[in-house]
């Protein structure tokens, strides 16, 4: 090993590496590189569980792969599967931004999805179907801020821990959309789901014969939006001011309750149109117990992209490809597609510990050489 | 109204709620000894879901449901280390890191499930574990419908809790893992070891919450279904806060949340018309405002969620 080493260093290609290196280990670029590396490390460790349940890897990856970018129409549903959690991800994101952990996305967006399917059903044909998209989705929106501003409310002012709060929030969301779909919305028939929402005022598909709607382009304009708000406003500087440290924010004149508040409400509307991008834009209605945990992939997309607006879409892209992917290993190489809840839960972890990220960085002796405070 | 006075009073629901507080109630104290070291220990739900799923693993293979007991306690336990390496020796955030274990076991257990059995959903079933019935207690009125017959993991876990608030309050380890949790710094200088101190006490609420997780899969049902721990690490959390991190009033507070929810199923079965959706989100209500009134008189410990590096050469 060490002879190795000691020969690239003094060789003519060291020059290359080392630059590489030093690149590689600059503060942004090693994020990106460390989280590449670490969603390669979740894949390393399914591919050993999936050979070691019996399965064939090659078998397994080929139709992860063929799934997610197969041809067109599996690409689009890559992208259909990503544009919710691009959603959710910039939910978790916003609300990690002043340092609130936000588990409740997956509650939020049942309540939001279920906000604007009433309102596309209760308005009816007499108002144009443009009026009625917007409506609903300010509805979803509205409503998956409610429902987050609790627990913002009582974080603030009382100091109840915010993860439990939203996550015993999620069973409520669930059950009282739940029970409101099977008292007031049901559409007769076996299923628990509210009848389909008119053609006219649905999300429109965005490539035509396939499953992806605009509902992904509201979501890149979420992540822009977000991003202005955070980098761009006073109101943003100070929900980062109260994620870093909440003390000095406070003793510099920062309104941290309001604060706080605001920033679990922006979170919780953004995760409410999660909730209304599927149901407007890909099943077309509200179906209870539609969502296969959106709103915890979402922490997974967020803890990967560093909770910053921009890096929500690779990292979403990447879950969505997971998603996608999955059900094809599933249906055609019958290879249980939990196998990806596994993968997500791995990086999650490995992202999360930075000292396991240095370990990674150090190894390439060249990166903490010339990378380290030059 | 009497029919509802009826339902709400019924002794039954005493025994019910004793029953359902056991798993609870053994991941809140494993909770209070994670935190009471200074590791926030998110991950409990998936401690117990990995603990249920290894308790039905071990009876399956052994036939023997004590052997899967046994299974899902190293099964809780390896999650517990899991954490630790993490959380401690890694220095990842410990609620994020927490976070992703609860992801991982819900993945993983899922997996093996399907892997091993054919089936999603639920597992086959397995030998659970027989009631067991105090000779005299159980002839006792009142007291005997209370606590006279239940499954051997409820007493085990009477007795684990009240032997955990001895642990923790009456001995020199006790202090030790409270010194770890208040002020790592002073815990060092005295000779502390603080690292090993929240690597046993991380592991053995590990080892708790698995138990916790038996009692569902061996005790309550003789089988594993999928996510079958049903947030109850999080409310596991949220009694461990009510309870002041202590074993004693995490039973207490388990108690509270376990009395809704076996209210909530006996209503279900009562000729009560109520929706069954709404009355299932009673114990999720009560854990928020239970938290909500809790956490303003309850002090976490100090140096809760930080990482201690120690100032002496390696």
């Amino acid at each position: 090993m060490g002879t190795r080493e000691g020969d690239l260093s003094r060789g003519p290609a060291a020059r290359v590496v080392r630059r590489a290196a030093g690149w590689l280990a600059r503060p942004g670029v090693s994020d990106i590189a460390y989280s590449a590396v670490a969603v390669l490390l979740a894949l390393v460790i399914g591919a050993i569980l999936i050979a070691a349940s019996g399965y064939s890897v090659i078998d397994a990856y080929a139709n992860l792969f063929d799934g997610a970018f197969g041809s067109i129409y599996n690409l689009a549903n890559t992208l259909m599967m990503a544009t919710p959690l691009l959603f959710t991800g910039l939910s978790v994101a916003v609300a990690f931004q002043c340092g609130l952990f936000n588990v409740g996305a997956e509650g939020q967006l049942y309540v939001g999805g279920l906000a604007s399917a009433v309102v596309v059903l209760v308005l009816g044909p007499a108002v144009p179907g443009v009026v009625r998209v917007l409506l609903a989705l300010v509805a979803g929106a509205l409503a998956g801020a409610v429902l987050a501003a609790g627990p913002g409310y009582m974080k603030a002012r009382l100091g109840a821990h915010e993860v439990i709060t939203t996550i015993m929030l999620n069973y409520v969301g669930i059950l009282l959309t739940t029970f409101l779909v099977k008292t007031y919305l049901k559409e007769p028939g076996p299923v628990d789901q509210t009848p389909l929402l008119p053609v006219g005022a649905r999300l429109p598909e965005l490539i035509p014969g396939t499953r992806v709607s605009w509902g992904i382009v509201l979501g890149v304009a979420a992540v822009v939006a977000v991003d202005y708000i955070l980098r761009r406003t006073s109101v943003g500087y100070e929900i980062q001011a109260v994620g870093r440290n909440a003390a000095a924010a406070e003793y510099a004149g920062v309104n941290v309750p309001g604060r706080i508040v605001l920033a679990m409400v922006m979170s919780g509307a953004i995760a409410g149109l999660a909730g209304s991008s599927v149901v407007m834009g890909t099943l077309y209605r509200f179906i209870t117990n539609f969502s296969p945990g959106y709103g915890f992939t979402g922490i997974a997309v967020a803890v990967l992209a560093r909770n910053k607006p921009w890096g929500v879409l690779p990292a979403a892209l990447l879950f969505g490809m997971l998603q996608s992917g999955g059900m094809s290993m599933q249906l055609f190489a019958r290879i249980p597609a939990d196998l990806m809840t596994l993968v997500q839960g791995i990086v999650i972890l490995f992202v999360a510990a930075p000292a396991l990220a240095s370990m990674f960085l150090a190894r390439s002796r060249f990166g903490a050489r010339t990378g380290g405070r030059g | 109204m009497r029919e509802i006075l009826d339902v709400i009073f019924d002794i039954n629901n005493v025994t019910a709620t004793i029953r359902m507080a056991t798993p609870i109630a053994l991941a809140a104290m494993g909770g209070a000894f994670s935190e009471r070291s200074g590791v926030i220990n998110i991950g409990l739900e998936g401690m117990i879901l990995t603990g249920a799923f290894c308790g039905v693993l071990g009876s399956y293979i052994s036939g023997s449901p004590w052997l899967g007991v046994l299974f899902a306690v190293v099964g809780g336990g390896l999650m517990g280390a899991t954490l630790a390496v993490f959380a401690i020796k890694l220095k990842a955030d410990h609620v994020v890191s927490g976070v992703g274990l609860n992801i991982l076991a819900l993945g993983l257990t899922s997996w093996l499930m399907q892997v091993l059995w054919k089936n999603r959903g639920t597992s086959v079933s397995v030998n659970g574990l027989p009631m067991f019935s105090i000779p005299v207690v159980r002839d006792v009125p009142v007291l005997g419908t209370i606590l006279g017959t239940h499954s051997p993991l409820v007493y085990m876990m009477l007795i684990l809790i009240f032997l955990g608030w001895v642990v923790m309050f009456k001995t020199p380890l006790g202090l030790r893992i409270r010194m770890a949790g208040e002020h790592p710094e002073a815990a060092d200088t005295v000779g502390i070891n603080v690292h090993a101190v929240q690597y046993f006490s991380v592991i053995l609420s590990g080892c708790l919450a698995g138990l916790g997780g038996a009692y569902l899969s061996l005790a309550q049902l003789n089988w594993f279904s999928m996510n079958m721990s049903a947030g109850r690490g999080y409310m596991a959390l949220a009694a461990n806060i009510f309870g002041q991190w202590n074993p004693i009033g995490g039973l207490g507070a388990s108690f509270l949340f376990a009395f809704t929810d076996a209210l909530q199923m006996r209503i279900q079965t009562s000729p009560i018309k109520l929706p069954t959706d709404i009355i299932q989100m009673l114990p999720y209500i009560l854990t928020i405002l239970v938290l909500a009134g809790a956490v303003i008189r309850s002090r976490p410990p100090a140096a809760l969620g930080r990482h201690y590096e120690s100032g002496r050469a390696a």
